[in-house]
């Protein structure tokens, strides 16, 4: 079990900035997400970390040890790949024993070890199978094993579920966490898939074009983004341009392009131009007559309906307000349908505007 | 059950109507002639012109009781292991590196020049070797000019002019089965065998070489057999040593007119080729079961 320092990495190629400035710092035993988009640096990150790719600048190091000079198969890491990666001539017990075999432990051991870890993925009985008798799930637990064998110091897992369908990627994301949990190993793991991020991770780093833009939980990352970027890729956000004019009762007044004002409990100069971000479930959609306004500390502003999307437990109404389409999500608890063109009102808590950075 | 018996027979017509044809012409082209020539090696005399032959199993007592046989045949076995074996030495490394170090362009260009020789007739490729495996020729008299006292490279009419014409010819065929498997091979198998603590050369001998070894065997049939009854080659090239299996073969249809010898020495070989394989088989189903 092990700390991961990164600190200020930077990778080119060519004219093409792959990592810029990269430093983060993974605690022992932590499930560490690397979420961007593709292209975003993350892959490349995970494979400095693994020793296939060589910073240009900055350094990595493993329980405060620089790994620089170590050569990958001496880095004790266990890295399971995109594909899985499986010998495919050798049997499942041979490929989960491979770490040790070329370490040369005794048999007994390996043989011990590799019945131990065909128990924690399930898969007791089938050693003596070939990958390609596996379905997508079992070769993905078994690359898992496999890279658990050896008792690594660090796990890095390169788009762990990527290749699954749905279905048995909700499956083995419970799975995966439960593992990871129960062997307490320092995982890093890429994914571009923001649920996956959100389920499996203690942290994360949202990257984009070889930087790092926000770490944190996924819960305060997802209550508080700090960029356009970070609000639009892990969730999804409506955001509102305009100038500070003022404060007043603890709450900071942005007066909107159209001449609407809303308000945030975030404190910004005034006369800055800020862009407002609010999650499509903070709003609340009212009638066209708002009750009287009995508490100042809420925003309000009228629209009209301009489309729906029933999915069933919950609708998207995409809302026509302060001269912009505003997504929101409601659950399908109306005794009422908002019908097409229904003037309404948005009410949401000022708490739930966030003010961004950029 | 009526239905099942129309399914049934409609299946069967289309299977024969799709590899029909492509049968037929086996059997016109392989099978036929097969059954002509061994038809005549149970013969006293070839058939034709007019001569009569009888029933007789003398030529294959022969070859399995009269020395010369015996000796060649062994000759042969022994040419057709070493050029295989010079070919895998030489051509797997050389797939290797044109598999995992050239990229792109070069790699066609590189792949082009390795299959250029198949498009030269094979006799004019082998009498070019006349001309170099001798000290008066241009490549002899080049490097006396450059390095005088050099040491004789005249091999002409010797048993290594032999294999040095024959791996010339066939390597191509090791370099292109071999160079196939080791491309197909993913190369994040390689990095996960890094990952896990593996050095270069477990990788090769772990990973690398079984997962190639269907492009080996490959190359090794397409070599061996051809070369264990080669002629051509050893008649241009072996002088006194071009005594094989293969031209001896070769002087019962061209020189001799005993075509039923020549058609009995022939199955012979082709029973020795396939009792080789039948030995190597079990080994090579193990190995090769992984794909």
């Amino acid at each position: 079990m092990s700390v991961v320092g990164i600190t200020k990495v930077a990778k080119r190629y060519g004219r093409v900035t792959a990592l810029e400035d990269v430093s983060m710092t993974i605690a022992d035993g932590e499930f560490f997400g690397l979420l961007g988009p593709s292209g975003g640096g993350k892959t490349t990150l995970l494979r400095s970390i693994a020793g296939f790719i060589d910073p240009d600048d900055g350094e990595i190091s493993i329980d405060g040890k620089p790994v620089k000079n170590i050569p990958i198969n001496k880095r004790d890491i266990g890295m399971m790949f995109q594909n899985y990666a499986l010998f495919p001539h050798m049997t499942v017990t041979d490929n989960i024993g491979f770490g040790l075999s070329v370490r040369h432990r005794p048999k007994a051991e390996i043989e011990a070890r590799v019945t131990e870890l065909l128990r924690l993925v399930r898969l007791e009985g089938f050693g003596e199978r070939k990958p390609r008798q596996l379905s997508g799930g079992q070769q993905q637990r078994i690359a898992l094993a496999r890279a658990l064998a050896t008792n690594p110091r660090v796990l890095l897992l390169d788009e762990p579920l990527g290749a699954l369908d749905k279905k048995l990627r909700e499956e083995m994301q419970f799975e995966l966490k439960q593992i990871q949990r129960n062997v307490g190993i320092t995982t890093v793991f890429v994914t571009h898939d923001q649920e996956e991020a959100l389920t499996l991770s203690d942290r994360i780093a949202i990257m984009s074009e070889g930087k790092v833009l926000q770490i944190g939980a996924p819960r305060d990352i997802y209550e508080r983004p700090r960029t356009r970027f970070a609000a639009g890729f892990l969730g999804t956000a409506n955001f509102f341009e305009g100038t500070v004019s003022g404060r007043e009762g603890g709450l900071t007044r942005i007066l909107l392009a159209g001449g609407t004002a809303i308000f945030t409990r975030d404190e910004a100069p005034e006369g800055r131009s800020v862009t407002i971000a609010v999650r499509p479930e903070k709003f609340t959609v009212g009638g066209a007559t708002p009750a009287p306004a009995s508490d100042a500390q809420v925003n309000r502003i009228a629209g009209r309906i301009a489309g729906e999307v029933f999915a069933g437990n919950s609708v998207t109404y995409r809302i026509d307000a302060a001269g912009r389409i505003v997504t929101v999500y409601m659950q399908n608890r109306m005794t009422e349908r908002l019908g097409p063109d229904a003037p309404v009102t948005l009410t949401w808590d000022p708490a739930h505007s966030i003010v961004l950075e950029d | 059950m009526t239905a099942l018996v129309s399914a049934s027979t409609r299946r069967l017509r289309a299977i024969l109507g799709l590899t029909g044809g492509t049968y037929l012409v086996l059997l016109i082209t392989i099978l036929l002639p097969l059954a002509a020539m061994l038809y005549f090696s149970f013969l006293t005399v070839t058939p034709i012109g007019g001569r009569t032959a009888s029933f007789t199993l003398k030529h294959y007592t022969d070859i399995f009781t009269k020395p010369l046989y015996r000796v060649n045949g062994q000759r042969s076995l022994m040419l057709g292991f070493q050029v295989t074996l010079i070919c895998f030495a030489l051509g797997y490394p050389a797939a290797l590196f044109l598999a995992r170090h050239i990229k792109n362009r070069w790699r066609e260009a590189l792949l082009l020049l390795i299959v250029l020789p198949f498009w030269s007739n094979g006799l004019v490729r082998t009498f070019s070797w006349t001309m170099v495996l001798t000290d008066s020729g241009l490549v002899g008299q080049a490097l006396q000019a450059v390095w005088p006292g050099a040491p004789s490279i005249d091999l002409m009419f010797s048993y290594p002019a032999i294999v040095i014409g024959l791996v010339h010819a066939y390597l191509p065929y090791m370099i292109l089965t071999c160079y196939v498997s080791l491309q197909a091979i993913d190369d994040s198998l390689a990095e996960a065998a890094r990952s896990l603590g593996a050095s270069s050369f477990t990788i090769f001998r772990r990973i690398t070489l079984p997962l190639s070894l269907p492009g080996v065997v490959a190359g090794t049939v397409l070599i061996f057999v051809p070369v264990l009854g080669s002629f051509m080659e050893p008649r241009i090239l072996g002088g006194q040593q071009a005594i094989m299996l293969g031209t001896l073969i070769e002087n019962q249809f061209t020189a001799s007119f005993n075509w039923p010898l020549g058609a009995a020495l022939g199955f012979t070989m082709l029973a020795v080729v396939i009792l080789i394989m039948g030995i190597c088989y079990p080994v090579l189903k193990k190995h090769l079961s992984a794909n």
